[in-house]
């Protein structure tokens, strides 16, 4: 059974923008999309550990800010012919309370 | 419920524009397609190495039958699945077994049909054309049993069958109608060599030679030519190679306009509309096609308006071509004959066997001929297509772009030459073999596709030239390079001018404004195109337009530089690179208290504080405001630093105080985004201690005042920064530097260093500009001040003491 925890408002994160949860298995950044959809990833990149909640978010995807790789929020799959995946996290909105799986 | 499309012809052109449309709307058809020939679509160009046995027929599919299954496409082949006809009344097509589909679109691409010359006895045995798999088996089949070959066509592609059938053994002749060979792309003298270079290899040829009559034996195959002087050649094997035409039989048959092809407007569209058209059978604005490059174009637009994008518009190609011929170096495009007002430079050495000519037109290239180094002819050809004025290194053309020294973005040098294991992309280590055997075994034919497949020249671009030399050294003619590179990037058909010119003129002062008016096919746009346009929008609208940060590069939001494990680091202003003791403390007492574990001077003389924590920042920011530090902006599309030497205040050599001018000069230009980095340099007398001649604007003393530099970079393709002008006074220098920015930020693309911006757009036009046009400088010179009366706040400021966005920089939510 999913451990849903609460980890904070919708806006507490700003549309296409992301902020992470420090949890002791690592970062997971949480992405909120112009169409206030909500996403957790492991907050590294597959290619070299870049910080995903430091991209520039758009449509579904966030772009890496070291080497501009495209990762898709709702699998984790690196876009285009990158090769890759990032741990994905169910994630899901109560009213305006983001719930984390863990 | 799903629209059906119908496909008629499974060649490059049909299945380039499924591919495309697949791209856009992978589930808006059902899709069926119908080939003549009984295989998945091949690359037919390149056929030339399948008969040469450099290249396989499994190495030539593009899309195998796997694909369409994959894709969900119905695929109907083989001579009884041919489309005989098209009940447009009842939307329904029909094949020659009696098989009918009904549609809703349909895509003709019928392609062309070889010319036969009606010569008696062209119906014989071992009379073909080369065209298909079927002609190449056909030749290859012959090859191993019989001896003579004529191939009756001196062009591109009866040279490329002709040398395919010698290296397969057999003895061959080439018989051309006129004197000069390949006479649609090359003049006399270029075809003279190339001819001289065949025959040495073993090619026989019969010139200005009028066929009469082929000749058979008793089994109905061919065993000679006769001609109109009387004379006779033995052969085997005659592959007729005297063009194209477009096939039209069925459009005819329906009822769709033709005249030489199947009539299409700049959508791809036929007289019913909804049929389209794209490839070898169309004809668009009275062109015909018979190179890849206009046809994948044709397929891209297509594909737009199959999926209702509807803004596309084909307005025609500009092609080159070169010859596949292993060892024979040969390139042309354009309009190589001259005329009256054009002028041609000549460069022969019958020797080395090299021949150049380039035909100018108003300082531009309008064509050009290559034979024996053909190292420049992606450049020529770029130049070509964009329009670049070429009279500032005219005298240096011929010599190549090797000579002119690089240029920063579009460097293309010897990469032929290079070894394979030759890195030609830094950033992402992509070796030259990496490179040329993607676009063998992936089929790749664009900039964008060996981006994607290899990463080569996707990051900071400064490879761009040399992998598109690579590109076009394996593809020939068939290189893709017009349209990928000119939209801005994959959200949208538009440039970087055509999306500045709707801000302005639309008055759009938003992204969603932009996205909704140019029709973006993503809401939100990318990473390229929503910091290119919130850079463009805060450049038109200063004051007014709302900086954006979620469309900032992280190094922007964060105003500090990211690093490879997350940290970053951070770099405050030193103006003119002149501190004092105060600030030096106030930058260790920051580096102890945030156990900073490496401090480092920069190349732009100031101290890099590198591997603080991202939480720390704002609290490290408002120490240094403390101590009257701002922000130095190191990692900013901005104005990064002006870089002095001692100048005349101490040193014996200097002519005037070069500190107090750079210091004047960064405090008048700090804080300003630009469409790219700008640095800046004083130099105190031309001894250049402040290498002010690699910098965006360089400044440099002389006795009687100061002149001006611009255009310089330092990096991987150092460029040399170009004279402007000479000023008398301190006053002039500053105004020519607001103006020189203020040019810059009005029209440098985003990303767009100023060197790419001015072998742009020619120096020329900067001087007019800036140096002639007195009031022009100073109307530049006020909107950039303008525009700095909203740019200089300190980010550092606002951020550590307001707490703006201070979420940004703490976790949402610590779970231990």
């Amino acid at each position: 059974m999913s451990n849903w925890i609460e980890v904070g408002s919708l806006n507490d994160i700003p549309r296409l923008g992301s902020r992470i949860v420090q949890t002791k298995n690592g970062d997971i950044a949480i992405f909120r999309t112009a169409k206030d959809s909500v996403f957790a990833l492991r907050d590294q990149c597959p290619h070299k550990q870049g910080a995903l909640s430091q991209g520039i978010v758009h449509g579904e995807q966030v772009t890496c800010p070291l080497h501009n790789w495209v990762i898709s929020l709702q699998d984790g799959e690196a876009q285009g012919r990158d090769t890759g995946c990032t741990k994905t996290y169910e994630v899901k909105l109560q009213g305006e309370t983001i719930l984390l799986a863990l | 419920m799903k629209s059906k499309l119908v496909v008629i012809g499974n060649g490059m052109a049909g299945m380039r524009c499924v591919e495309e449309l697949l791209k856009l709307m992978p589930d808006k058809y059902d899709i069926t397609v119908f080939g003549s020939e009984p295989y998945g679509n091949y690359n037919r160009i390149m056929l030339s190495p399948v008969l040469s046995g450099e290249k396989t027929i499994e190495q030539i599919m593009i899309n195998d039958l796997a694909w369409y299954e994959e894709n969900n496409i119905t695929l109907k082949v083989g001579a009884h699945k041919e489309v005989v006809a098209v009940d447009r009344r009842n939307r329904m097509v029909a094949t020659a077994d009696g098989e009918k589909v009904p549609y809703d679109r349909v895509l003709l691409a019928t392609g062309s049909l070889p010319f036969i010359i009606p010569l008696p006895g062209h119906g014989l045995e071992g009379v073909i054309a080369f065209r298909d798999i079927n002609d190449v088996d056909i030749m290859l089949a012959s090859a191993k049993h019989h001896t003579h070959a004529v191939v009756i066509g001196g062009g591109l592609l009866g040279l490329e069958a002709a040398n395919g059938l010698m290296k397969q053994g057999m003895n061959v002749t080439v018989v051309h109608n006129l004197d000069v060979l390949m006479n649609r792309q090359l003049d006399e003298p270029a075809a003279k060599m190339l001819q001289a270079s065949l025959q040495e290899r073993g090619l026989k040829f019969k010139m200005a030679a009028a066929s009469k009559e082929i000749l058979g034996d008793q089994h109905g195959r061919v065993s000679g030519i006769t001609f109109e002087d009387g004379s006779e050649l033995p052969a085997d094997l005659l592959v007729m190679a005297v063009g194209i035409r477009p096939n039209i039989v069925l459009a005819k048959k329906v009822g769709l306009q033709c005249d030489k092809g199947v009539l299409v407007n700049d959508t791809m569209q036929t007289f019913d509309p909804r049929i389209y058209a794209v490839g070898e059978c169309v004809q668009h604005r009275g062109d015909i096609f018979g190179l890849v490059a206009p046809l994948f174009e044709q397929a891209k637009v297509c594909a737009n308006h199959l999926a209702e994008y509807g803004i596309a518009n084909y307005e025609s190609s500009v092609v080159s071509t070169k010859l596949k011929v292993t060892g024979i170096d040969l390139f042309s495009a354009g309009d190589f004959s001259g005329g009256k007002n054009s002028e041609e430079i000549i460069f022969q050495d019958a020797e080395r066997g090299v021949y150049k000519k380039v035909v100018l037109q108003d300082n531009k290239i309008k064509g050009a001929v290559l034979y024996g180094d053909t190292m420049d002819g992606a450049w020529y050809f770029q130049m070509m297509k964009d329009g670049t004025d070429v009279s500032q290194f005219r005298e240096r053309l011929l010599f190549g772009q090797a000579h002119l020294g690089d240029s920063g973005t579009q460097g293309a040098s010897a990469v032929a030459n290079l070894p394979d294991n030759a890195e030609i992309c830094g950033c992402n280590g992509v070796c030259k073999s990496d490179i040329v055997s993607a676009i063998a075994a992936q089929q790749l034919f664009t900039l964008d596709d060996v981006r994607d497949a290899t990463k080569a020249s996707a990051s900071c671009g400064s490879c761009t030239g040399l992998v598109e030399q690579l590109i076009a050294d394996s593809l020939g003619g068939d290189f893709n390079q017009s349209k990928q590179r000119k939209s801005i990037c994959r959200c949208c058909e538009h440039s970087h001018d055509e999306i500045r010119s709707a801000i302005s003129e639309q008055q759009l002062k938003s992204f969603p404004q932009v996205s909704a008016a140019l029709k973006f096919s993503s809401e939100d746009g990318c990473h390229i195109c929503r910091p290119a346009i919130n850079y463009y929008l805060l450049a038109q609208w200063p004051g007014e337009y709302q900086d954006d940060t979620r469309s900032r590069f992280i190094n922007e939001r964060a105003h500090a530089n990211i690093q490879k494990d997350n940290t970053y680091s951070v770099v405050p202003r030193m103006w003119g690179g002149v501190t004092t003791p105060a600030e030096l403390r106030a930058i260790a007492a920051a580096a102890e208290k945030y156990n900073v574990p490496t401090v480092k001077v920069t190349g732009g003389q100031r101290i890099d504080l590198l591997g603080v924590k991202k939480e720390d920042l704002p609290k490290m920011w408002k120490d240094l405001n403390d101590a009257g530090m701002v922000s130095g902006h190191a990692y900013g599309k901005s104005l990064r630093t002006v870089k002095t030497c001692v100048g005349a205040e101490h040193c014996r050599f200097g002519t005037q105080d070069s500190m107090a001018m750079g210091i004047a000069i960064e405090k008048m230009t700090w804080g300003s985004w630009t469409p790219a980095k700008v640095k800046i340099a004083v130099s105190g007398c031309p001894r250049n201690c402040a290498e002010a001649t690699i910098k965006d604007l360089g400044v440099v003393a002389v006795d009687s005042g100061w002149e001006l530099y611009v255009g310089g970079n330092g990096g991987m393709k150092v460029v040399v920064s170009e004279f402007l002008t000479k000023v008398a006074s301190g006053a002039e220098v500053m105004e020519y530097t607001a103006a020189f920015m203020q040019m810059y930020r009005e029209q440098g693309h985003h990303n767009e260093r100023s060197a790419p911006w001015i072998e742009r757009v020619g120096l020329k036009y900067i001087k007019q500009e800036l140096v002639e046009n007195a009031p022009q400088r100073q109307a530049l010179c006020e909107r950039f001040h303008a525009s700095q009366a909203f740019s200089q706040d300190d980010p550092w400021a606002q951020r550590a003491s307001e707490g703006v966005e201070v979420s940004d920089f703490i976790p949402l939510k610590v779970i231990v």
